[in-house]
């Protein structure tokens, strides 16, 4: 019996009078299986378990592939954008602007200030939206189901914000080469400022539900830490890394679409655990309200799209009727304006770190290779790590508060 | 006010009198069954989200009956596959089907999961109804609240309005011979 | 810390036979190697007193089947935090010897990104703890990035080519 249950074991390999004779005939195999509640996404671990203690976890991820970076290969550039929509799906527009902001790189094409600071709002809304799914959605996993009700109200919010600007909720398809493809209108305008006055009341009564509650504190704190250098080497980005210590964000060291003109803090934890990541994440969400305020503040007047008529469709009332417009449509459409030969990296700080593009262009229509740097799929590596030694529960919470989605994870 | 259209629900046919009413029991348990459905939220990706946002208050899938989300197939009513289902989930997917309990429902939600949606590829399979059989399909992507919520409304008549040996009937069986369900 | 020091550096430390094919992309310095080189050179920069490029951003594969002394690449992305300074290292095999020593013995991140060059491309990484598909299935028996592959699944009955005009 004893035999078996060693060839089933990921100890396989070791000898076993390495492993302690009483120890064996203890252990258990839990699956945490693709299907589990909490819907954070479809992975799996496949836990060792001494009674509650987790010693090891085996990960299979690939559940929901769906090829991207092959389908990628067969789109024109501009149609690639619906598939960074679903990569993660809780901040679409962030992945958006970062795909735009890539292929103006590669084309040379510069963004007016106006269209990069609605491109700003846009972006800090989607952090936002994707901040209060997590930090609402850790807070269910310990029992507290009230604030993510609360929350989630203002994310319909967030979601209307969205429609104004792109017309969808979710895989919104934000925005083109070259800027947007609408100004922001005045009702959005509206809504903006309704999120701006009313909903720092609401996070702030989130907060006092969670922040401070003990039962919350007992279950997150010193629970699937991660030391900053283990951190950095297994490559996390993003809110996971700055709860680890490490103030590493994109907007800061590598700013893009006029985020030097904001100011703003990046806020930094100390240990790394799941509170730290909660309080980051919190404190983020704090941060992407002010950003939203200077922006919309500081909204500098100017066209809401670059002077590229090789790569920006016309507007549709010129084409009707102006004959270069016409032209430039069907080039554009039909794919007979190539790209510039080259390989370009651009990377943006999403909601879970540094989301890179690496793109790979030999001319034509489509790109040659495109690679996403997806921060979730690299972080999650750490998981069997966080979790060595704590129990079942904390192993769920540190799964819940490292915001791995699925999309991303895979892709 | 007065000129909202209130629509008020009809009592199943029957024969009322004094604290008494007789009705045909498949209405009755049809009745029951479709306003208590408890729904497996099998949410794999962005479809996934429009279902959180469906249950949460804004839209509140709770309203139809389905308070509490089951994530044990055995005590669950309907599947919603919601999201992208790949070649390597389809296994999953097709166990979780098989240990739900009858009477159970399946609603597709989102274009994925109808057909494979956007995913033409390698790893995606097209459509969960090569499978297992779906009773209501929600195209989008993805769907709005609303539809899903319609698509949810659907399968509350299918549930009102079954008969309640269709379980047993040779056409069922057959239905589920032809996915090497026995 | 420019990129002209950065190149000058590497080509004096391991000479030009492994260190060639010095461009700058956008203002990204590219440094292509050899099998040989790219694990020493790894540690050299992670070690580096100034340069300090301590962690791997990215690794991916690519394939040109055009070029069979090259076919198949390897691109790795270096940043250096502390300098803000970032770095791509590539490194190219053909189809008969496509084999790539690891990284993962000092980034841990590389695991899986090694795993998903391997599941997608075939390159096989010499030293790898688990060189096995991490995206696809385990009975998938080609490698599907590729391009000789088609995007869609060629084993499918029921959409008929003809039909889409395919």
């Amino acid at each position: 019996m004893s035999e078996i249950a060693l060839v089933s074991s990921p100890f396989v390999g070791l000898e076993k009078a390495q492993l302690d004779k009483k120890y064996v005939n203890e252990l258990t195999t839990l699956n945490l299986g693709p299907t589990h509640p909490a819907t954070h996404g479809i992975f799996q671990n496949i836990l060792t378990m001494d009674g509650e203690t987790i010693i090891d976890a085996e990960q299979t991820v690939g559940y929901i592939h769906r090829a991207f970076e092959k389908i990628a290969e067969r789109r024109p550039l501009y149609q690639i954008t619906t598939l960074t929509d679903r990569m993660n799906y809780c901040s679409s527009p962030i992945n958006n602007m970062g795909w735009h902001m890539t292929v103006e790189k590669l084309l040379g094409v510069e963004v007016p200030k106006r269209a990069q600071y609605i491109r700003v709002i846009m972006m800090e809304l989607a952090r936002l939206a994707d901040h209060i799914i997590c930090n609402s959605i850790l807070a269910v996993d310990t029992g507290a189901l009230t604030g993510f009700l609360y929350v989630m109200q203002w994310r319909e919010h967030i979601y209307e914000i969205y429609e104004e600007m792109c017309g969808a909720r979710l895989t919104t398809n934000m925005g083109r080469c070259g800027g947007m493809e609408r100004d922001l209108s005045k009702e959005a305008i509206r809504k903006i400022q309704v999120l701006l006055d009313d909903f720092p009341p609401v996070l702030r009564e989130f907060e006092s539900l969670v922040k401070r509650n003990r039962i919350f504190m007992d279950r997150t704190i010193d629970v699937g830490a991660i030391s900053a250098e283990r951190a950095l080497n297994y490559g996390f980005t993003g809110p996971n890394l700055r709860a680890a210590g490490v103030d590493y964000d994109v907007r800061a060291m590598n700013p893009y679409s006029s985020y030097e003109d904001f100011d703003f803090e990046v806020p930094v934890g100390t240990k790394g655990d799941t509170y730290d990541r909660f309080l980051v994440r919190g404190e983020e969400m704090w941060q992407s309200l002010k950003i939203i305020k200077q922006a919309l503040n500081n909204l500098p007047e100017g066209p809401f799209h670059a002077d590229a008529p090789h790569y920006y469709l016309p507007d549709k009332n010129e084409v009707y009727s102006n004959m270069e417009a016409l032209i430039y449509h069907f080039k554009i459409v039909m794919g007979e304006i190539d790209a510039p030969v080259g390989e370009v990296y651009h990377s943006v700080e999403g909601g879970n770190g540094e989301l890179g593009f690496y793109l790979v262009s030999d001319g034509g229509r489509a790109p040659y290779r495109l690679k996403f740097r997806r921060p979730c799929y690299i972080y999650y590596q750490a998981f069997p790590e966080m979790i060595k030694g704590s129990t079942l529960s904390d192993a769920i919470v540190t799964m819940s508060s490292m915001n791995v989605i699925a999309g991303e994870l895979d892709a | 006010m007065s000129d909202r259209i209130i629509k008020t629900v009809d009592a199943p046919e029957g024969i009322e009198g004094q604290g008494f009413f007789a009705g045909k029991l498949d209405d009755l348990v049809g009745l029951a069954r479709a306003n208590s459905l408890w729904p497996l939220p099998f949410a794999t990706s962005c479809c996934g989200i429009e279902f959180m946002a469906t249950m949460a208050s804004h839209y509140d899938i709770s309203r139809f009956g389905s308070e509490r989300m089951s994530f044990s197939a055995r005590q669950a009513d309907i599947l919603m596959v919601m999201g992208t289902i790949s070649k390597k989930m389809g296994p999953i997917l097709k166990q979780v089907y098989l240990q739900m309990a009858e009477p159970r429902w399946v609603l597709s939600v989102g274009a994925c999961a109808c057909s494979g949606g956007i995913f033409d590829t390698y790893s995606v399979l097209q459509g969960i109804d090569r499978i297992i059989p779906v009773d209501v399909y929600v195209p989008g992507c993805p769907p709005r609240p609303e539809q899903i919520l319609d698509g949810f409304m659907q399968i509350q008549e299918i549930a009102k309005s079954e008969q309640r040996r269709r379980r047993e009937s040779p056409e069922y069986k057959a239905l589920l011979a032809s996915y090497g369900i026995e | 810390m420019t990129n002209e020091q950065i190149a000058q550096d590497l080509v004096a430390q391991f000479g030009e036979d492994n260190i060639f094919g010095i461009v700058e992309n956008y203002g990204l310095l590219n440094v292509t190697t050899t099998t040989d080189t790219i694990v020493p050179l790894m540690h050299y920069l992670y070690q580096h007193p100034t340069f300090k490029f301590q962690f791997l951003t990215d690794l991916g594969g690519i394939h040109f089947p055009d070029v069979p002394s090259h076919e198949f690449g390897v691109i790795y992305h270096l940043h250096s935090l502390e300098n803000n300074v970032r770095l791509i290292i590539k490194l190219y095999v053909t189809r008969e010897n496509i084999v790539v020593p690891t990284i993962t013995g000092l980034y841990a991140c590389a695991n899986w990104m090694e795993r998903e060059a391997f599941d997608f491309f075939g390159i096989m990484f010499l030293g790898h703890p688990k060189m096995e598909r991490v995206l696809n299935d385990e009975e998938m028996d080609y490698h599907p990035m590729r391009k000789e592959y088609p995007l869609e699944d060629a084993t499918r009955q029921d959409k008929i080519d003809a039909l889409f005009g395919r």
